[in-house]
């Protein structure tokens, strides 16, 4: 059989590059995620708004957001912007806007959908207890809310993770590039590199998303 | 004469310009048990409704111990709190245990303490055959026990008053009548409470009074079920009791 072309990862500080290459995905991925966790919330609960112009803002928001390639948009506010606007921005924070950009719409989709799907008759069951608007939002709602949320938003979390692979294209270098100039590197000795390498990066991505889909799974579980 | 626990004088309630409920009045007594029947779309509902505040009234007042009930928001808690109400459909909380679920409100808005409650809910619950089930989640339960539950939910509280909205009839029929037998139980300990119900022979089972409600009025009052039941006063009565006969 074939070398595996594993050997190269343990070649000088191979396997490190790939880990700090591997450290760039997560922190974009972290940043974003976060971001669009709490202002997709907020987003969420004015998406419910009886506001028609306000709907109407959100909605072509969501499309936009539905309809576009990632990778578009990161072209536009990566290379757009510098001719066109004159902005030089730092290929990070063009990839943390765009990926904060995307969550915040789907992420605050969910929320909406996760709050008009509780039923008038919680909040009345809960006023006719004497509750007061906020014990009615803290002890009814809100726990409801995120059960039905977060099996949900941890799904979009692993999307957003793996979709950070293509910010390679705007000249970050991420696990996937690093990756890619190893291989580039060692093309003449170990020419079998792509699939050893590529393996390693397939399962480090597998190693930062299994635990969150697991956690979601047992979270479902629980809640169901 | 006694005086009443619960007085309304002319309440009037607007929807979208449509009158749902006209000037109406109505004493209840501590202990009455007060059956409202009424075609669907006669405003009984709302009438409840408007009782515990759930929804505005435009003119007319409620008292209750003769204390006006106000819209502000310490008020209406309070009367929230002495007027209980079960609803139609089974409304318990469904991320909560039985027992979670009826200890929730006293604990949290009452300030009661935790133990001494769960005591009490733990005799309610032996009350209505459920004690067995207080660690299911709602989802667990059957429709039937559900609205047991409820009812153990909104007594728990000790209200003065308890509103009972139409609580069977979204209800398999063999499950009706677990259900109305803790409803008759509570009304031969003395509970004072307001029921809107559809189901005829309950109803004349129960009622010290019986409301007849027809557009928003009451269009007939009576206060002998017995011959209400058997020949009612007004025509439209008739009317509405002969389409429960087959």
């Amino acid at each position: 059989m074939q070398s595996l072309g594993i050997d190269v990862l343990f070649k000088g500080t191979n396997f490190l590059r790939l880990l700090s290459g591997l450290w760039v995905a997560v922190r974009i991925s972290l940043i974003s995620v976060s971001i669009s966790i709490l202002v997709g919330l907020i987003v969420g609960v004015l998406m419910t708004s009886e506001n028609r112009i306000l709907k109407a803002v959100f909605r072509i928001y969501l499309e936009i957001v539905r309809i576009m390639p990632q990778m578009v948009l990161l072209f536009i506010v990566y290379f757009g912007t510098t001719r066109v606007f004159g902005w030089n921005l730092d290929a990070e924070i063009a990839a943390i806007f765009v990926f904060s950009f995307w969550g915040i719409a789907e992420m605050g989709d969910l929320v909406r959908g996760a709050l008009i799907s509780i039923s008038k008759i919680q909040y009345e069951s809960a006023m006719a207890l004497g509750m007061n608007g906020k014990q009615v939002y803290y002890y009814v709602i809100l726990p409801q809310t995120i059960r039905r949320l977060i099996p949900l938003s941890i799904n979009l979390i692993t999307r957003m993770i793996k979709t950070t692979s293509l910010v390679m294209m705007i000249g970050i270098v991420e696990v996937l590039k690093v990756a890619q100039q190893i291989i580039e590197a060692n093309r003449r000795s170990s020419p079998n590199a792509a699939f050893g390498i590529f393996a390693v990066v397939f399962l480090l991505y597998f190693l930062i998303c299994w635990p969150i889909s697991r956690l979601s799974v047992s979270l479902e579980k629980r809640w169901s | 004469m006694e005086k009443a626990l619960l007085s309304v004088r002319k309440l009037h309630k607007e929807f979208e310009g449509n009158t749902i409920l006209k000037s109406i009045d109505l004493d209840v007594n501590r202990g009455e048990v007060i059956v409202i029947i009424g075609p669907s779309g006669c405003g009984k509902s709302t009438f409840l409704r408007c009782l515990n505040g759930l929804e505005d009234i435009q003119g007319g007042e409620i008292y209750l111990d003769g204390k006006k009930l106000q819209k502000n928001a310490k008020n209406i808690s309070s009367v929230r709190q002495k007027i209980g109400m079960v609803f139609q459909s089974y409304d318990l909380f469904p991320h909560k245990t039985v027992l979670e679920n009826i200890l929730l409100a006293p604990v949290i808005v009452q300030k009661r303490k935790r133990a001494e409650t769960e005591a009490e809910a733990m005799a309610l619950l032996e009350k209505v055959g459920l004690a067995d089930r207080k660690n299911d989640y709602p989802r667990q339960l059957s429709g039937g026990q559900k609205q047991r539950i409820a009812i153990v939910r909104a007594l728990i509280m000790h209200p003065e008053v308890l509103l009972l909205d139409e609580i069977t009839a979204a209800l398999d029929p063999e499950m009706v009548h677990e259900v109305l037998q803790v409803v008759l139980n509570l009304a031969k300990n003395g509970s004072t409470m307001l029921i809107v119900t559809h189901e005829m022979t309950f109803a004349k089972a129960i009622a010290d009074r019986v409301l007849f409600l027809e557009h928003g009025e009451i269009a007939e009052e009576s206060r002998n079920p017995k011959a209400f039941f058997e020949m009612p006063g007004t025509e439209r009565a008739r009317q509405f009791l002969k389409s429960f006969e087959y």
